[in-house]
């Protein structure tokens, strides 16, 4: 690493770095933040979950909304949906949303994640979440 | 911005890197490339995650999973069905011994629920060999604060009112050993950090250093710009090859970045620290100890006063303080003292790093506030007592302390209120003791360390440790008298009261307090010849049980005293005279007939 000459300097550094270490700090706090959960089993990943996946990690990422975890989980039950993503707020029961396409996936993004507003596309079955 | 998706993390502690971590990461990424996934997911080696008794240790983040005792073959799995599928490896994960179930986040194990991680904050978190995790986690940001905005006077301030008190067992307050320190003028001065770490059952000090080597760095960079010190000593145990290496390579890398040298971060101000190799003698943890072994002397202590503080290292003012403490500092500078001092109790703040050892479920490393009983620690973190056996006693403060009964449970630990208790807290060992564990056979072992570990110098230490050594052996062979238990305490006495150093002077502690709690127990080995605990080989004895005993004569033939008679098919017996209680009739029956106590 190069010489760091000042204490400004070395703040510049750790708002570079600072990503290195985000995704973990983000799982310290899994609980506190906002999950989605994108089903990765392999009807899944042939109807395109790796790309919605892809899309919302960037999108968030563009938008700067930190608060969100997105993983990815196994199987939910919903083939005939896929892809499927769950969305748990802090605190509150998850909320499963069938046949996710990118326009969806920019729907719960704007009026779930940011507003808390529910939208089409729920599958309304007593779900449990998977772990 | 990286593009990583994913962190998995492989403790590369010494406990795992021993069981293979290292073959772990290298499959894993091995793995991660087969399946195009390796500008996805990022390997990270770091310290220890203190769940050493079930490590190696995997965590996946962001979803915080936590897999327990993974073999480098199941990188493929984990790869295959957690990275590319998101389905957890259920069998690896860690099942609750109570419940029996499955739990995938740490954050909902026992095992880390009561914990508080100030020491350990970066400890199985970064990757300790790169200096920009540690500064993406503020690292270095105390040590810029410090030197930009605050004077050396309002550092000191600072850890005084935190009320941090010494991590290496006197629990003496850090602020005003650094305020002594400061107050001496010399020409140099130096700042050394304590990493001889010799308490059998201890490896909180290696850990962070291996774990977290940076905030060790910039703890004593702090100290030096708050006492005047432009040098800083690290005495470290040669034993820690590991520790060596990640500090080794912090503290070039920090020197590298400006962080260390001359005119750290443009300010003009100076700091370096070189490493001491210790070859590993307990007494050489005594401050003046350390300091004589430091200058190529003997490690033998000196009285005190002079306090290292007025004339250490070479003759100048020198501060001393353990790992643990100096992991606190840039913590306490960055949130302030009134966020640590709330943590913990009145007179004992923050927390406190405990090695759990011994009859235990969850051994490893554990951090929790100051208060926390012991209860809390044994049973909820802990998770009880192995193999379902009684509680019996826990042995703190390593050689210097004593135990602690069912009794003390729900102590709240702190420094005050071990040492009321007859106890203490010293560097942080916690050895915890079942049924099975006979006491004065535990005093015998501390007594052993200490007889062997004594410098010399003085005969009270010198001759007082063999002596009450020897008449524990007497004791645990069935030769002692009850007149060897009056001699027992009386020499523990004399001790206490005129050896030379710290060591001497908290040697007979185990004696003591076992005497004081266990009477019973050493009268039993003295009176009846018995060990109520079936440790002592000695004063055990082997018996058949006659209903049991169906006459096979497998013991009769393996015994090799012949002291094993009876006829086919009918109860044996065993003649305690000849018995030279080998266990082999035992090991062989088939039908439990035989039993020792
Ligand atoms: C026999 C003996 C052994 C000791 N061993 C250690 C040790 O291994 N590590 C340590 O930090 N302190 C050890 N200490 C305590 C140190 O002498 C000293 O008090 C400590 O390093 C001060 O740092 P602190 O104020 O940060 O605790 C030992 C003390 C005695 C008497
Ligand atoms: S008390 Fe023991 S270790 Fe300390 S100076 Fe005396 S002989 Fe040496
Ligand atoms: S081995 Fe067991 S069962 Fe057989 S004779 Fe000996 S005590 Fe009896
Ligand atoms: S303990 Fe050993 S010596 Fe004693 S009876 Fe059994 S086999 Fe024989
Ligand atoms: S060494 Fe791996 S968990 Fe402690
Ligand atoms: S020496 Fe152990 S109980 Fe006897």
């Amino acid at each position: 690493m190069a010489k760091i000459k000042s204490f400004e300097e070395l703040k510049k550094i750790k708002e570079k770095v600072q990503s290195n270490v985000e995704l973990r700090e983000k799982g310290e706090n899994i609980d506190k933040l906002v999950q989605v959960k994108v089903a990765m089993a392999t009807c899944g990943i042939a109807s395109g979950a790796r790309e919605v996946m892809n899309f919302i990690i960037d999108d968030l990422a563009k938008q700067g909304i930190k608060n969100v975890v997105v993983t990815q989980t196994g199987c939910m039950g919903y083939c005939y949906a896929e892809p499927t993503i769950e969305v748990t707020m802090p605190n509150s029961e998850p909320v499963v949303y069938g046949n996710v396409t990118i326009d969806r996936a920019k729907e719960v993004i704007e009026k779930h994640i940011k507003n808390g507003e529910l939208i089409d596309g729920i599958i309304p079955v007593t779900h449990k979440t998977i772990e | 911005m990286s593009n990583y998706k994913m962190h998995i993390l492989v403790c590369g502690g010494t406990g795992c890197k021993s069981a293979n971590s290292d073959k772990i990461v290298d499959n894993l990424n091995e793995q991660l490339k087969i399946n195009n996934m390796d500008q996805e997911v990022k390997v990270l080696k770091t310290g220890c995650f203190g769940f050493c008794e079930k490590g190696p240790v995997v965590k996946i983040e962001p979803d915080n999973t936590f897999y327990v005792q993974v073999q480098p073959e199941d990188a493929e799995e984990i790869v295959k069905e957690h990275i590319v599928k998101g389905r957890k490896v259920e069998r690896l994960l860690y099942e609750d011994p109570e419940t029996e179930e499955k739990v995938s986040n740490s954050k909902h194990m026992d095992f880390y629920k009561k914990q508080m991680r100030i020491a350990l904050r970066n400890c199985g978190f970064i990757d300790p060999s790169n200096i920009e995790e540690y500064i993406a986690r503020d690292g270095y940001h105390a040590l810029g604060k410090v030197l930009t905005e605050m004077t050396p006077k309002e550092v000191i301030n600072v850890v005084k009112e935190s009320g941090l008190r010494g991590r290496g067992g006197g629990g003496f307050p850090t602020g005003l050993k650094w305020e002594f320190a400061s107050r001496y003028e010399a020409d140099q001065k130096y700042v050394v950090c304590n990493a001889d770490e010799g308490d059998p059952g201890a490896f909180m000090d290696r850990s962070i250093l291996e774990g977290d080597p940076h905030s060790i760095v910039e703890a004593m960079s702090i100290c030096g710009y708050s006492i005047g010190a432009t040098k800083g000593k690290v005495y470290i145990r040669a034993e820690y090859p590991l520790a060596i290496k990640r500090l080794q390579k912090a503290i070039d890398d920090a020197r590298e970045a400006g962080l260390l040298g001359t005119d750290i971060m443009g300010t003009g101000f100076e700091f370096d620290i070189e490493l001491t190799y210790g070859a590993g003698a307990f007494v050489c943890g005594e401050e003046t100890a350390l300091i004589h072994s430091m200058e190529g002397l003997r490690g033998e202590p000196t009285t005190k006063p002079p306090f290292p503080a007025e004339s250490g290292y070479w003759g100048k003012p020198t501060n001393v303080n353990n790992v643990e403490t100096f992991a606190n500092i840039p913590v306490i500078i960055l949130k302030g003292a009134n966020w640590f001092n709330k943590i913990g109790t009145e007179k004992s703040k923050g927390t406190k790093v405990f090695a759990l050892a011994g009859k235990i479920n969850n051994v490893g490393l554990i951090e929790v506030p100051m208060g926390t009983t012991l209860r809390e620690v044994i049973y909820d973190i802990g998770g009880g007592i192995k193999n379902g056996k009684k509680f019996k006693a826990v042995q703190t403060g390593g050689p210097s302390g004593g135990c602690l009964t069912e009794k003390d449970l729900d102590t709240p630990i702190d420094f005050d209120n071990l040492i009321a208790k007859g106890s203490m807290m010293g560097s942080g060992g916690m050895i915890v003791m079942d049924e099975d564990n006979c006491m004065p056979a535990v005093a015998k072992f501390y007594l052993e360390f200490t007889e062997e570990e004594s410098c010399g110098k003085c005969t009270p230490c010198r001759i007082g440790t063999k002596r009450l050594a020897e008449l524990l052996e007497l004791i645990t062979t069935g030769k002692g008298t009850m007149e060897h238990l009056d001699e027992l305490k009386r020499l523990s006495r004399v001790i206490k009261d005129t050896a030379l150093c710290g060591l001497g002077q908290t040697a007979p502690n185990p004696v003591l307090s076992t005497l004081d709690i266990f009477w019973d127990e050493y009268v039993a080995h003295v009176k009846d010849k018995t060990c109520p605990a079936g440790n002592c080989k000695k004063l055990l004895k082997y018996y058949i049980q006659e209903d049991k005993c169906i006459g096979c004569t497998a013991c009769s033939r393996v015994c090799p005293a012949n002291a094993i008679s009876g006829t086919v098919k009918h109860p044996h017996t065993i003649d305690q005279e000849k018995c030279i209680k080998c266990g082999a009739c035992m090991d062989k029956c088939k039908f439990g007939a035989i039993i020792k106590k």
